[in-house]
Parts: C-alpha cells; sequence; structure tokens
C-alpha cells in the first residue's frame, strides 16, 4: 500500500500558509470588512449585558426603582434584538463568501489538475487527488466561516471584557486575570498533544481515501480471486490506524475543555473571595461584582472553544498545505512563452537522437519522487546517462507529410511512450522531435494534441452517452459526424439495434459493453475528431477479424494524405504501411519496407516467420 | 418518523458500548450535579455579604465553588473520553462493515453506481454520522441533563420566575423542529450534489490520459465549473431555503431567546428582590443558572445540525447496507459451515478459506440463456467441456463470450438454464470455493497499486518467491521484471498504468496461474503481446493446461487451433463446433476467419 504516503505535515499555525489563504478573500473584501464590522458591533453588543445587570442591580435594584428597571430591561432587550440582526447579517454573509471562496478555490484545483503532467497522475492515487477538490476544500470553508471571523469577534469580546472590567475595579480585575497563564500552560499542552495525533488522522484518512477508491474500481478482481478475506484485513489495518490516532487525540480534546472550566471556576472563586472582601469594605457595588462574576463565565467560554477553533485551525492548516503543495505543483509541460501556431500542419514527424526516461535509476533520488510527486527533473546537461532508466535510446527516424508508419515490436520496446512522446505527455531529456521541422516544445500544446487522432491502447470511456463518448466536449461535431464515423468503425449495427441508439446510456468505464465495442467506440472518437494525423496503439486488438478488416478499409480511405502511426502486434494489420519501424528494448533495430525488412532477415523477419509458421502448417493439410 | 427508521441500523452499533454509554451518561449526571453546586455557593457568599461575614467564610465558599469545579472538571473529562471514544469505535466498526459489505456486492451494483459516489458515502457521511454519535450525543445527553437539574433548582428559587425566565423556551423548541426539518432535507440534497462532483472528479481523473490526448481540458473545467455552480447556487443560496439562509437565522436567534430569558429575569426577578420576596443571593444564582444553560443551548443549534446531516447521511449510507448481493451461497450449499473470520469484538464475518476438496473441472452449460437487461445475449448454449479438456471460443465482437465466462465465473448469475460443474449446478458452490478453482484472466486487466510481486500474488493465500518467480516465467514476463531496476518490488501505478500494455496483461497471467487452478480461462488475454511473447506463452501454457480444464477465447486462429474443440458463437448462439480440421473442412464463419487472417499473411507475404 505504497503511494499513500501522506506528507508529513507542518505547523499548526504557519503564517506563510495562512497569508497565502487569506488572499483567497481578497476577491471578496468589501463582504469579509462588512462582516468584520458586524462582528466587532455584535462583539460590543455582547460585552454590554452584564454590565446593564450592574446598572440594574446597583442604580435601581437595590434603590428600589421600578421605573429604572423598566428602562434598563427595554435598553437591553433592544440589544438583544439587534445583537440577533446583526448576528444573522454577519453569518450570512460569511456563508455566503465562504461558498464562493471555496467555489473558486475547487475551480483552481480542478483547473490546475487538468493541466498537470500525466507523470504527477503515474504517481498519485485518484482517491487521494479528489480529495483535495472535495473535503480539503471542505475543510477550508469552515476555516472561513466558522474560524476567521468568529475568532476575531472572540477575540474582540476578551478585549472588551478586559477593557470593562478594568474599569470597574482595577485590583479585583488583576486578581482574576491572575489565572490568564495558567490557561497558557493548558494551551501550550494541549497543543503539544493534539498535534501528533492529528497528522496521523489525516494519514490514516488519505489512505483510507486511496484504498476504497482502488478497491471499489477492482471489486470484480477482488472477488474473482478471493481476495475479500485479505482485502478486508489491509482495510481493518488502516481503519484502526485511523481509530487509533482519533482516540489519542481524543485524550488531548477531553482534557483540555475540563480543564480550562477549572480555570474559570478559580477565577470566579477568587472574584469572590477577594470581591467579596472588597464588598465587605465597601470598595466594591453589589451589582459591579455580579457583573464580574457574569464577565468572568463570558470571558471563558470562547477560551474553553479553543480548542474546536485549534481543530479547525489545524485542520485548515494542513489541509491548505496539501492544496497549495498541489497547485505548486509545476506544470513543466505547458504551453510555452511564445507558442508557434502552425498554419496548416503537413504531418512531418521526427524524432531526432530522442533519449527518454520515466524516472531516474538512482534509487535515494527516485525516492523524492513518487511520494511528493516532485516533477520529473528538466533536462539538465550535467545529468549522466547512466543516472537514468532509459526506456527510449537514441531514437531517430523521419515519417513524411501523409505517409502512414507502422511500429512493431515485443511488448514493452517502448512503442507506446513513442507515442505519448509525440503527444507531449512527457517530455523528453535528450533529443528532439519535430513536427513540420518545428520542435514540439515550441509548438502551441493544444494545436498539437489536436493534430492527433489518438486512440489509446487502454481504452477509456466516460459516463454518458454513447454519442458523447464519441463527441466529447469538443464543439463542431455534428451528428452527422459522429454517424460517419460510427459507421466507419463498423459500429453502426450494434448502435442501432440498442433501445436508445446514439444515446444509450454508458455506464462508469463504459461497463456494459463488451471490449471490443468499447474500443471501437474510442475509434470512433478519434475518427469523429477529424484530426490531421492519426495514431492508432493496438486500436484493433480486441475486434473480431472481420470487423478489423471492415474498419481498415474505411482507414485506408480517411488516412489519405495524412499521417498516421500504427502499432500493432499482428503484421498482417501493417501490411500497408509506407514505411515499419522495428523497436527491440527502446532502441530502433530495423526500418523499411515490409519487404525490405523480409529481406534484411533481422527481428522483423522472425517475428513473420512465426506468424506465418502459425498458418502455413494447416494449410498443408487442406 | 422517517429520521428514527433511517438510524435504526446504528441500534445495534450503539447497543454494542451500552456499558460505556451508560457510564459515560453517569459521567454527564455528576458532572452537571456538581456544577450545579457553584450557583449555591454563590448566593450564599452574596446573601451573606449583606450581613457581616468573615473573610474566612468567603475563603471557604470560593474554596467550594473550585472543590466541585474540579469535580465537574474530572466528570467532563470522563463524559468526553467515554463518549466521544465509544463514536469513534462504532465509526470505526461501521466503516469495516462497510467495507466488508461492498467486498460482498456484485458487479451489477458497481455498474449501476458511480466509484466517486460511493466513495463519498463511504467518507464523506459517514464523518457525518460520527459527528451524530459523538458530539451529537453527548452535548443531547448533556443538554437534557442540565436542563432537568437546573430547571429543578429554578423552580426551588422562584416558580413564577423561572417560567420568565424559560418563557422563550416553546419558541425555541418550534424552532428547532422547523429548522431540523429545513436542514435535513438542504443537507440530503448538499451531500448529493457533493457526491456528484466527486463522481465527476474521480472520473476525469481517471481518464485524464484521453481528455489530454483530446485537449478536453477547458471542456472538462467548464463542466466542472457548472457542477460545482450548482452545488454552491443551488443547494445553499438561491432556493428560497438555503441552507446559508436558514443557519444564519437559527444560530443567533437560540441565543437571542435565551437573552430575552436573561432580561425577563433582571426586570421580573428585579422587581421580586426590590419587594423582598427573594434575596439578591437568589437573583444572582438565579442568573448564574440561566447562564448555566446558555451554552447547553447554543451548543443545542449545533446539535440540531449534527444530527439532522447524521442522520441524512446514515440514510445514504443506508443505500448500500440495503443493498443485497445479487450473487451469494445458497444456503444449501455443498458446505455447511463456512468458517467464519471474527474480527476481536466478535462482529463480522466473512465466509473464508476454501471449504471444497478439489473439483475435477467438468463443466457443462445447459440450455442457458441469459439477459443483461432485456435483450437476448446468450441463447440456449449447450456444452459440456470434459475435464482436462481445451476449448476456445471465437466470435464476433459482443457475440457474447466474455458474458459466457462471467455466468461460469458467477460475476453475474444465470437465469435461464444451467451450469454444471462437475455435475452440480455451480449455485450449489460456496462461491468462494467456487473462484478458488479458477484461474482467470478478464479480458481487461485490473492491477493494483503495489509491488509486482504483490499482484502475481494476489490470488493466493501465501505466496513462496519460488512461486511467484515461476508463474512470472510462465506468463513471460519475468524478463520484463528483470529489467525493471527493483525486479519484482517495483511499484506499478494504479490499475497497472506504469506498464505496457503487454507487461500488465502478462502480469494478470501470471496471477491467474500462481492459482494452480483446475479451470483456466483466458478471455483474450493475449491481444496486447507481440506474435513472438504469444507463441512463448502459448508453448508453455499447454504444458499447463494439461490436466486442467482450460477455457481460451480470441479473435485469433493462431490462439485457439490448437484447443480440442472450437466454438464459435454468433450473436449469443453457438452455431459452429469441432476441431481446427473439421472446422475449416465445414466451411463456415471459422474457416471463413481462416481464410482472412491467412489471406492477409500471404498478402503481406507476396
Ligand atoms: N508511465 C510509466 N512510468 C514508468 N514506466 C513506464 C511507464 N509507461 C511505460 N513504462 C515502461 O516503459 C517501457 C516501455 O513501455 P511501452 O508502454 O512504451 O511499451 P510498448 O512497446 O507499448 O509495449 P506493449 O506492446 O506491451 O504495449 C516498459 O518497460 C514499461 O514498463
Ligand atoms: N454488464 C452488461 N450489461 C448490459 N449489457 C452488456 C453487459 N456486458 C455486455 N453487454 C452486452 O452484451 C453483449 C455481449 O457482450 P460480451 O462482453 O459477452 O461480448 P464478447 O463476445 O466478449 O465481445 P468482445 O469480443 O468484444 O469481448 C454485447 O452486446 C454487450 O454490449
Ligand atoms: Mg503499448
Ligand atoms: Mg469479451
Amino acid at each position: 500500500m505504497q503511494h499513500h504516503e501522506e506528507e508529513a505535515l507542518g505547523k499548526a499555525y504557519d503564517s506563510h500558509l495562512m497569508r497565502r489563504l487569506l488572499r483567497y478573500l481578497a476577491p471578496y473584501r468589501i463582504q469579509v470588512f462588512l462582516a468584520l464590522l458586524i462582528t466587532a458591533a455584535a462583539s460590543l453588543l455582547q460585552v454590554c449585558g452584564p454590565y446593564l445587570t450592574k446598572i440594574g442591580i446597583d442604580r435601581y435594584i437595590v434603590t428600589k426603582n421600578y421605573e429604572g428597571l423598566n428602562k434598563v430591561a427595554l435598553i437591553y432587550v433592544s440589544i438583544i434584538i439587534l445583537g440577533f440582526l446583526l448576528g444573522y447579517i454577519q453569518t450570512y454573509i460569511m456563508q455566503l463568501t465562504g461558498q464562493k471562496i471555496m467555489y473558486d478555490l475547487r475551480l483552481e484545483i480542478f483547473t490546475h489538475l487538468q493541466r498537470l503532467p500525466l507523470a504527477f497522475f503515474d504517481r498519485n492515487p485518484v482517491g487521494r487527488l479528489m480529495t483535495r477538490v472535495t473535503t480539503d476544500v471542505d475543510v477550508l470553508n469552515e476555516l472561513f466561516t466558522a474560524g476567521v471571523v468568529t475568532l476575531l469577534g472572540d477575540v474582540l469580546v476578551l478585549l472588551g471584557i478586559v477593557v470593562i472590567i478594568f474599569y470597574l475595579n482595577f485590583k479585583l480585575a488583576l486578581v482574576a486575570m491572575s489565572v490568564i497563564p495558567l490557561i497558557f500552560l493548558i494551551t501550550v499542552v494541549f497543543k503539544i498533544k493534539a498535534r501528533d495525533s492529528y497528522r496521523r488522522v489525516r494519514t490514516a484518512i488519505a489512505r483510507i481515501n486511496a484504498f476504497l477508491q482502488e478497491h471499489i474500481t477492482g471489486m470484480s478482481i477482488v472477488q474473482l480471486f478471493n481476495h475479500e478475506r485479505k482485502s478486508f484485513a489491509q482495510f481493518d489495518e488502516i481503519n484502526r490506524g485511523h481509530l487509533t490516532a482519533n482516540l489519542d487525540s481524543v485524550m488531548a480534546y477531553s482534557v483540555f475543555f475540563p480543564a480550562v472550566q477549572v480555570v474559570s471556576a478559580l477565577a470566579i472563586a477568587l472574584i469572590i473571595w477577594y470581591g467579596g472582601g472588597q464588598v465587605i469594605e465597601r470598595e466594591l457595588s453589589f451589582g459591579a461584582l455580579v457583573a464580574f462574576i457574569q464577565y468572568s463565565e463570558r470571558f471563558f467560554r470562547p477560551i474553553a472553544d479553543l480548542s474546536e477553533k485549534y481543530n479547525i485551525l489545524q485542520s485548515a492548516m494542513a489541509s491548505s498545505e496539501r492544496i497549495f503543495k498541489l497547485l505548486d505543483f509545476p506544470i513543466d509541460i505547458k504551453q510555452p512563452e511564445q507558442p508557434v501556431r502552425l498554419k496548416e500542419i503537413q504531418g512531418e514527424i521526427e524524432f531526432r537522437h530522442v533519449w527518454f526516461a520515466y524516472n531516474r535509476l538512482d534509487p535515494k533520488k527516485e525516492s523524492a519522487g513518487p511520494a511528493t510527486g516532485r516533477a520529473l527533473p528538466a533536462l539538465n546537461p550535467v545529468t549522466r546517462e547512466s543516472e537514468w532508466d532509459w526506456v527510449l535510446k537514441d531514437v531517430s527516424f523521419k515519417v513524411n507529410p501523409g505517409e502512414a508508419v507502422a511500429v512493431v515490436g515485443h511488448t514493452g520496446a517502448g512503442k507506446t511512450t513513442l507515442t505519448s512522446l509525440l503527444m507531449r505527455f512527457y517530455d523528453i531529456q535528450k533529443g528532439e522531435i519535430l513536427l513540420d521541422g518545428h520542435d514540439i516544445r515550441t509548438l502551441d500544446l493544444q494545436q498539437l494534441r489536436r493534430s492527433f487522432g489518438f486512440v489509446l491502447q487502454d481504452v477509456f470511456l466516460f459516463s454518458g452517452t454513447i454519442a458523447s463518448n464519441i463527441r466529447l466536449g469538443t464543439p463542431g461535431i455534428t451528428e452527422e459526424a459522429i454517424y460517419r464515423a460510427a459507421q466507419d468503425v463498423n459500429l453502426e449495427e450494434f448502435v442501432e439495434e440498442l433501445p436508445n441508439g446514439y444515446v444509450e446510456e454508458v455506464k462508469e468505464r463504459g461497463s456494459t459493453l463488451s471490449t471490443g465495442q468499447k474500443q471501437l467506440i474510442a475509434f470512433a472518437r478519434a475518427l469523429a475528431h477529424d484530426p490531421r494525423n492519426l495514431i492508432l496503439d493496438e486500436a484493433t486488438s480486441s475486434v473480431d477479424t472481420d470487423t478489423e478488416l471492415k474498419i481498415r478499409d474505411a482507414i485506408a480511405r480517411l488516412m489519405q494524405g495524412r499521417t498516421s502511426i500504427i502499432i500493432a502486434h499482428r503484421l498482417s494489420t501493417i501490411q500497408n504501411a509506407d514505411k515499419i519501424i522495428v523497436m527491440h528494448k527502446g532502441q530502433i533495430r530495423e526500418i523499411g519496407t515490409h519487404q525490405e525488412l523480409l529481406a534484411q532477415r533481422g527481428i522483423y523477419y522472425k517475428l513473420y516467420q512465426l506468424q506465418y509458421k502459425d498458418q502455413e502448417l494447416p494449410l498443408a493439410r487442406t | 418518523m422517517k429520521k428514527l427508521s433511517t438510524l435504526h441500523r446504528l441500534r445495534a452499533y450503539v447497543g454494542r458500548y451500552r456499558a460505556r454509554l451508560l457510564l459515560g451518561a453517569l459521567c454527564v449526571s455528576l458532572s452537571n450535579l456538581a456544577a450545579i453546586a457553584s450557583p449555591r455557593f454563590l448566593k450564599y457568599a452574596i446573601d451573606s455579604l449583606g450581613g457581616s461575614i468573615s473573610k474566612e467564610k468567603l475563603l471557604a465558599y470560593s474554596a467550594l465553588i473550585v472543590v466541585f469545579a474540579v469535580l465537574e472538571g474530572i466528570f467532563l473529562f470522563l463524559m468526553r473520553k467515554i463518549m466521544i471514544g465509544v463514536s469513534r469505535y462504532i465509526e470505526y466498526d461501521l466503516r469495516n462493515d462497510l467495507f466488508a459489505h461492498l467486498l460482498g456486492l456484485s458487479r451489477r451494483y458497481y455498474q449501476n453506481h458511480k466509484t466517486g459516489d460511493i466513495m463519498s458515502r463511504a467518507t464523506n457521511d459517514m464523518n457525518a454520522v460520527r459527528m451524530l454519535l459523538g458530539p451529537g450525543i453527548m452535548y443531547s445527553a448533556n443538554t437534557i441533563v442540565r436542563m432537568i437539574v437546573v430547571l429543578f433548582f429554578m423552580l426551588h428559587i422562584h416558580v413564577t420566575l423561572t417560567l420568565f425566565a424559560l418563557a422563550t423556551i416553546p419558541i425555541v423548541s418550534l424552532a428547532v423542529r422547523y429548522f431540523g426539518a429545513v436542514i435535513h432535507k438542504r443537507f440530503e440534497k448538499i451531500q448529493e450534489a457533493f457526491s456528484e462532483i466527486s463522481a465527476r472528479v474521480q472520473e476525469n481523473l481517471a481518464g485524464i490520459r484521453v481528455i489530454k490526448a483530446f485537449t478536453q481540458e477547458s471542456s472538462e473545467i467548464e463542466q466542472f465549473k457548472r457542477l460545482s455552480q450548482e452545488y454552491i447556487s443551488q443547494e445553499y443560496i438561491h432556493k428560497n431555503l438555503g441552507l446559508i439562509r436558514v443557519w444564519g437565522a437559527f444560530y443567533p436567534m437560540l441565543g437571542a431567546l435565551l437573552g430575552v430569558g436573561g432580561v425577563f429575569v433582571l426586570w421580573f426577578g428585579g422587581r421580586e428582590v426590590m419587594a423582598g420576596r427573594i434575596t439578591l443571593g437568589d437573583f444572582v444564582a438565579f442568573n448564574a443558572y440561566l447562564g448555566m444553560l446558555s451554552w447547553p443551548m447554543i451548543a443545542l443549534g449545533w446539535v440540531i445540525n449534527i444530527i439532522e446531516r447524521g442522520s441524512a447521511s446514515m440514510g445514504r449510507i443506508n443505500h448500500i447496507f440495503d443493498a443485497q448481493p445479487e450473487i451469494k451461497d445458497d444456503s444449501v450449499s455443498v458446505s455447511p459451515v463456512p468458517f467464519i473470520l471474527q474480527d476481536k469484538s466478535g462482529s463480522r464475518s466473512l465466509p473464508a478459506g476454501p471449504v471444497l476438496s478439489e473439483i475435477q473441472g467438468e463443466i457443462e452449460f445447459k440450455n442457458l440463456s441469459f439477459a443483461y437487461n432485456g435483450t437476448r445475449v446468450l441463447r440456449d448454449i449447450n456444452l459440456r467441456i470434459p475435464r482436462g479438456a481445451t476449448y476456445s471460443i471465437v466470435g464476433e465482437t459482443g457475440s457474447g463470450k466474455s458474458t459466457l465466462i462471467n455466468l461460469l465465473a458467477r460475476t453475474y448469475e444465470s437465469t435461464d438454464g444451467e451450469i454444471l460443474i462437475d455435475g452440480l449446478p455451480i449455485q450449489k458452490y460456496p462461491l468462494r470455493s467456487l473462484r478458488s478453482q479458477m484461474g482467470y484472466v478478464p479480458q481487461e486487466t485490473f492491477l493494483f497499486s503495489d509491488t509486482i510481486r504483490e499482484n502475481i500474488a494476489f490470488g493466493v493465500e501465501e505466496a513462496s518467491q519460488t512461486a511467484v518467480h515461476e508463474a512470472a516465467r510462465l506468463a513471460q514476463i519475468l524478463p520484463d521484471v528483470e529489467g525493471f531496476p527493483k525486479r519484482f518490488e517495483t511499484l506499478i501505478g494504479e490499475r497497472g498504468i506504469t506498464l505496457s500494455g503487454g507487461q500488465q496483461q502478462r502480469t494478470a497471467i501470471a496471477r491467474a496461474l500462481i492459482r494452480n487452478p483446475r479451470i483456466l480461462i483466458l478471455d483474450d488475454a493475449l491481444s496486447s503481446v507481440d506474435t513472438y511473447t504469444e507463441e512463448r506463452i502459448l508453448t508453455a501454457l499447454k504444458e499447463i493446461m494439461r490436466g486442467r480444464t482450460s477455457i481460451l477465447i480470441s479473435h485469433r486462429v493462431s490462439t485457439v487451433k490448437f484447443a480440442d474443440q472450437i466454438i464459435v458463437l454468433n450473436q449469443g448462439s453457438i452455431v459452429e463446433r469441432g476441431t481446427h480440421e473439421e472446422l475449416l473442412d465445414r466451411g463456415g464463419y471459422y474457416a471463413e476467419l481462416y481464410q482472412k487472417q491467412l489471406l492477409e499473411e500471404e498478402l503481406a507475404g507476396a
């Protein structure tokens, strides 16, 4: 269960992170400002209550002034109603703003994810990335709505109380405040305890997510291979890690709240003891004493709440750290500064001494790779050849516009890699790849990719309909074009028999279609996009011969005047190629036409012999 | 009482920790009893301030307040530790059970439910339920107990004043009911929308290659934008009772209502003090009691929110629990008692371990017809595969080849007709032991993000280094593995993305072979390997298949021709059967297929 290492967490409060987080408030500064203003007013009102009680007691109750008492009560009620209104407006504004910020953030993360290079996705489980867009963002929401502003409100209330009690009676206020160091002590201990367990909780959650995602998608394999018990045991272990980490944090949180409660009682006791003495000595009024007691209750309430707030803060820091890490992940395959936009793509492709590796060899250096998902280091002149786990070695070839080129070779030879490089899914370490004479790294990325119709070896369908899977989100693909593409890949008959035809529902990953049918839809998808060049990576490997032959005719027609690269293990499927490239262990071994290669008696010849021999034997018998 | 029924499932879990919860409840009561003492001493102190009181007496009262506060603190601590702890245990149990349940659900379920949606229920909703079980229960209990205790003491001081102070309570409870219902409904919608976002993101990330290849990034962003806009605007903002509007009012309202009670106390209580009917100490104590209610009251708003969210989420989790495994063991299985996996808490059960003695491997399909939903995919299949024989199946795309295998492995349940192994319907075998006899290479490879070793050893209990090695060798993946810097310890990406197509497929073959199965099934399992490797795998397989029943599905004549029997499926029916030579002589679909493939070779060779 690798790939899951959740990054170690930093501090619970990181001013750098916080500053960056607050930047998201900037577009809503008016709202935030308003909310703060309202909070300040509301806090002020909150502080008034006990003071009114004091006035009520000292001026009116003690002197038996009914009129006055009525007046105070009336003022008090108005203050409460005003407080309610302010509170309502504040919550409303902050929730609304919070949602908007979340929306912005979510979109930013998602957008960034769309731009990240494939190397990133090779290393980060989908389940974990999902968490970034969903749960982590929600955690921040809490910070913005319940955290930032309320925290400020709390601070204002505390300040207000301190001011008033010192105004009421300086000495008693000093005595009451003498417990504050205790609060600090408790908080420090709590912080240390809470942090470690929190980190473990986060790691466990990330693991649970990644594990679930993978096992839900691979459930039938789990079941077919009787792996349920083992899977369950693995899950139980992760789940148990989550449990114990949480139980540890329960301890820290359970202590904090009651401890503050005790300190608060201590303060009240001090007020009674010392303040009571003052009352006896007529240095303090009854009302003031009562107000003091009420104030000290109100003083400690937000502090007792602090553990909750701390939790919010801590979660928010952890989430934002992970989110920012994702956002900071460099997009090293991106639109060049000044992209070359070709007017028309001819389709001349050239590889010049291309060297490529997915990974570095040195395990020490590599370890920084998978977990943190650091980008592959860019081309570095000092890197030595031996440092890389080369998948392509010094590959050079040229495809003229309009040519059909076949790539053959043993499995794992690097054929798919070749096409991925051409699409600029990965950048190469050495050499050059040219399209129409331009290094593809200087070309407009969108234009480059759009010029290729790519049938990937690994078929992927989205949930939606058959039509939506052929069209994807590309505007301008007409119904007509979809039908035509379906016709070309011989899907027409099948689709028309479906109850809903082209709008028949396709489930996640196309799970209700046969493998061949999925492949055909993916094929139709590439054709419907009417590309300049076509890349077919084992595009008909799961399709029966009959269909394959029919498609081939259609393709041959379509590819007139377009460049195409065809990868196939069945040599028969590539017979019409203008050129055949034979790859072996990441190198090009042979290039030539079918006849030339046969004459050469190399790898191709051997491969061919193998297939031919297969067929010959029974032929002799018939 | 819809809520009660959704929460019904939790009863068993809660019951498991009954003793601890009772202890927790005891702590709640004790802490409240300790808490209630403090205003009493306050009253005594204040009352005696009017007369003459020694400083020692004051000190004594103060000390008592602290002592009781410490007592209260201890019980509060215990209460939290116990009750929140229990909620964590229940969460753990529940999540384990959910996963165990997911392990039992059949393919059809996963077809109809999106991964992102299931995940969102298992994580996000699970969390909401945990909140209900922990803080939700704890604070409710605390609020209730506190209300009772405080009410008792308030009444003790002054009945009318109490009524005044609590005059707003009925409004509070009305508000709670009303807002609670709204929150529940809103929250259900919000969770749904959230699920949709999860599912969208999940699919997008899983299909990122296609998205990049077809430069769909901006269109995807556009769609995501729409979805998340809906998520916030529909549910939070615009609907006339958006959550924000409700929530924004609810919280401050509770505080305000309580505050109004406080004013009543000041006003009416003040008059009573002036009239001499209560002492100033009573008045202050009364205020303190009211103050003791304020936090639980405000917490009440929060608790209502938690409970509503929790029960809405529980309803969503119940959807998963309520899904019955379509395919499960008959009650009258060949094996009487599958041994049960016991967790420490004794709660979970998963049948484990093969209980069946080895089967012989004779397979028979009898009048088998099948439809996934409505349209017939298989029609009246009659086929007997003697044990140890190798049968091949060919046929057009979509002719039902994989479906036949799905039925044999019971990923789908046959409804019409029978499938027998060694003369017994497959339903009579425990699912586990049936599958444990099969080595299956699915048409689409799925590998886990783990080491190559773990992936190969996936289907066996224990695998020795040599067994893994041997399986890898037979599947011809060994040379590739040896070429990797970390060899068998090489980590592969999710689904195997860091391996080439052929490497993935061969790893899957090794995974099937290592099980040493009686029945070997290869569903087009050589489609992504080159001819040379195919040849070598087939040579190895011929050896392995001796004595095992094997089914090979392929589109290539070269793969199927050596089989004892070749079956041709067309539109779900068997249209031809026989050996390679027989079928060639017959001149049907197979002969044509052969000619076509041969023709290609000849053309190529010409
Ligand atoms: N994303 C990746 N990360 C790391 N290594 C990879 C990745 N993709 C492929 N490889 C490795 O690179 C080598 C070449 O793989 P590639 O997919 O190009 O082979 P291929 O010629 O297409 O083979 P096949 O015919 O089996 O599809 C293999 O050894 C493979 O394990
Ligand atoms: N889960 C499913 N739900 C509904 N229909 C399905 C499901 N799986 C397959 N089908 C349909 O049943 C038919 C037979 O599918 P099956 O996968 O058995 O074909 P196949 O012979 O294996 O084809 P291929 O050669 O492409 O693998 C197809 O028309 C397919 O669309
Ligand atoms: Mg490939
Ligand atoms: Mg199939």
